[in-house]
């Protein structure tokens, strides 16, 4: 099984429209998946340029699944589907 | 805390589109079209009944964002016209909330409710329990008389099927001083005679009814004029944004102020200062003493708690010592404070060195409306670096450590800390008054308005954990305050 790479945009958007508290995922996602999951920071994935603008912030890329308006929740339901599908 | 997600994002967004209208060739016409642009014909609505109620709670926002009390619409000025009043606007008062009352309709008035799961049942220990002959059978069920209800909760404890709650009415329960009521009409007030601008109700709402009087079109206007736009940090904004607070400062010089000081470098002469008249009082023999910096607690003192004055440090404020330096090398120019909660706007008011309030909130919204990548952006230094204390004056405990640190025998000190003001440790604070020392024997008493100190503020963006987190790990990496000069 391939590793599930997951990449939290820490551009100003999305940091500031909700993305700070994102941050947990670092510590949530090693302890909850070991090294089947991959957890990083990434700069401004540019998803906030398009679809309207920056309401649907912060944006989280799950391989290359895009959840929006991320919360943790989202997140880990995300990793959990796609860990299923494998 | 910022615990209401979808309405501080609302919030947020509208604020973003304020400050793009101001930016963009027609001021006036792009904000009377945010509600249409955030709501546009044939969208699926979110929240409310229909589209135009949504626009209409959106244009009500944008009123606050704007810097006009909500409340004072009668719904015939446009937007347009608030717009081009905001720019005339010379002066700012001292109201400093205002409540978005179409947003209180959906919210129920506090008292005690029989609900459906009340069981009409023979020991009746809610009817024999009230003291004030409320509790009546009807129908074989209870049935409390609001009128003689004093909402004490003994039947909601003793009822054994749980069928008896009290109805929250989130604001109300949240304002420490009894200044936020749902009058009889169903619409919160505030009775600002009694508000203590703590900002508390803001986060409490789950409605997002509740908001700041924006100043962000008087800072636009200032930084387009031909003056000096300073701004002044607060020590709590270190994890508040991404990257590091030299890349914070390159940024904010990008997003158009002139210069910016840490505030943090009051803190260190607020630490000092303190320590010294913490020593003088204690010689004199006073038995405690409390610490003066929390905007929050210094309204509380004035409009509720007079008696413990005499016992109130004299020291001043760290953004008041920061405004006074910067007003020294920047005579002319207009100061803005960046702040984590509402209620330094009222502190800023009375203080003629500082002009303006930009929330955290308000600040990041400024960067997204500019398009500013923090991260991307260099390092820009402090002319004076601050010390390891005064960093940490944002999180609860910071105070009281700071000054303990400035003594030169630091074990005469033992802190009492009151992390949160709310009804309980108000009440603790009356009898510390009253009896003019502390029942356990510690001689300062740290007071902080919020939970977790100003990291815990109605304006903060990211959470008490982290925020404590990586300010922790700044203040690590600098100097202890009996090294700063």
């Amino acid at each position: 099984m391939e590793k599930i790479s997951v990449k939290v945009c820490t551009g100003t958007t999305c940091f500031v429209m909700g993305g700070a508290n994102l941050q947990e995922l670092h510590d949530l996602i090693p302890r909850k998946y070991g090294d089947k999951v991959e957890v990083s920071g990434s700069p401004c994935l540019g998803l906030c340029s398009i679809n309207w603008e920056y309401s649907k912030a912060p944006y989280v890329k799950v391989n290359e699944a895009v959840v929006n308006e991320a919360t943790v929740e989202k997140v880990l339901a995300e990793i959990d589907k796609q860990i299923g599908n494998n | 805390m910022n615990n209401i997600g979808q309405a501080i994002h609302l919030k947020k967004e509208i604020l973003v589109r304020i400050i793009k209208a101001f930016l963009s060739d027609n001021f006036e016409k792009n904000t009377r079209l945010i509600p249409f642009d955030m709501r546009p014909k044939g969208i699926e609505v979110p929240y409310r009944c229909c589209v135009y109620k949504e626009r209409a709670i959106i244009k009500d926002r944008t009123i606050a964002g704007l810097g006009f009390p909500i409340e004072e619409d009668d719904e015939t000025v446009s937007l347009s016209d608030y717009a081009k009043q905001a720019l005339e606007r010379t002066e700012i008062n001292n109201r400093h909330l205002t409540v978005l009352q179409a947003a209180c309709k959906g919210c129920a008035t506090n008292r005690i409710y029989v609900t459906d799961l009340c069981q009409g049942c023979v020991a009746r220990p809610c009817q024999s329990v009230c003291k004030f002959g409320a509790v009546s059978i009807q129908n074989g069920k209870s049935v409390i008389d609001n009128e003689k209800c004093k909402k004490c909760q003994m039947c909601v404890k003793v009822c054994p099927y749980k069928a008896i709650v009290k109805i929250s009415v989130p604001c109300e329960d949240s304002c420490p001083v009894g200044a936020v009521k749902k009058d009889q009409t169903g619409f919160a007030n505030i009775d600002y005679e009694k508000c203590i601008n703590c900002g508390k109700c803001i986060s409490a709402c789950p409605f997002g009814a509740v908001h700041e009087k924006s100043q962000i079109i008087d800072i636009l206007k200032a930084m387009k004029s031909d003056k000096k736009v300073i701004a002044m940090i607060a020590p709590s904004v270190v994890g508040q944004f991404p990257g590091n607070i030299y890349q914070l400062k390159t940024a904010m010089i990008n997003a158009g102020f002139d210069d910016v000081y840490e505030v943090a470098q009051g803190a260190d002469i607020t630490a000092n200062t303190e320590a010294k008249e913490f020593t003088e009082r204690m010689d004199e023999g006073q038995k405690f003493m409390t610490t003066s910096c929390c905007a929050g607690y210094n309204q509380l003192i004035k409009k509720h708690l007079p008696e413990i004055k005499p016992f109130v440090s004299d020291t001043k404020t760290p953004l008041y010592y920061t405004a006074e330096i910067v007003k020294k090398d920047f005579p002319d120019s207009v100061t803005v404070f960046i702040s984590p909660c509402v209620a330094k706007r009222a502190e800023c008011y009375e203080n003629e060195n500082i002009n303006y309030v930009m929330s955290f909130e308000e600040m990041g919204a400024l960067f997204i409306a500019k398009q500013i990548e923090i991260t991307a952006c260099e390092q820009t230094n402090f002319v004076k670096e601050c010390s390891k204390q005064a960093r940490r004056f944002g999180i609860t405990g910071g105070v009281a450590e700071s000054v303990k640190s400035s003594l030169n025998d630091e074990t005469i000190i033992k802190p009492h800390i009151i992390n949160g003001l709310n009804k309980e440790s108000i009440k603790e604070l009356k009898t510390i008054a009253k009896c003019g020392e502390c029942s356990n024997g510690c001689n300062i008493v740290e007071v902080m308005c919020c939970e977790g100190g100003c990291i815990g503020g109605n304006a903060t963006i990211n959470n008490l954990k982290t925020s404590q987190k990586l300010i922790d790990s700044f203040a690590d990496s600098s100097e202890d305050i009996k090294k700063i000069g």
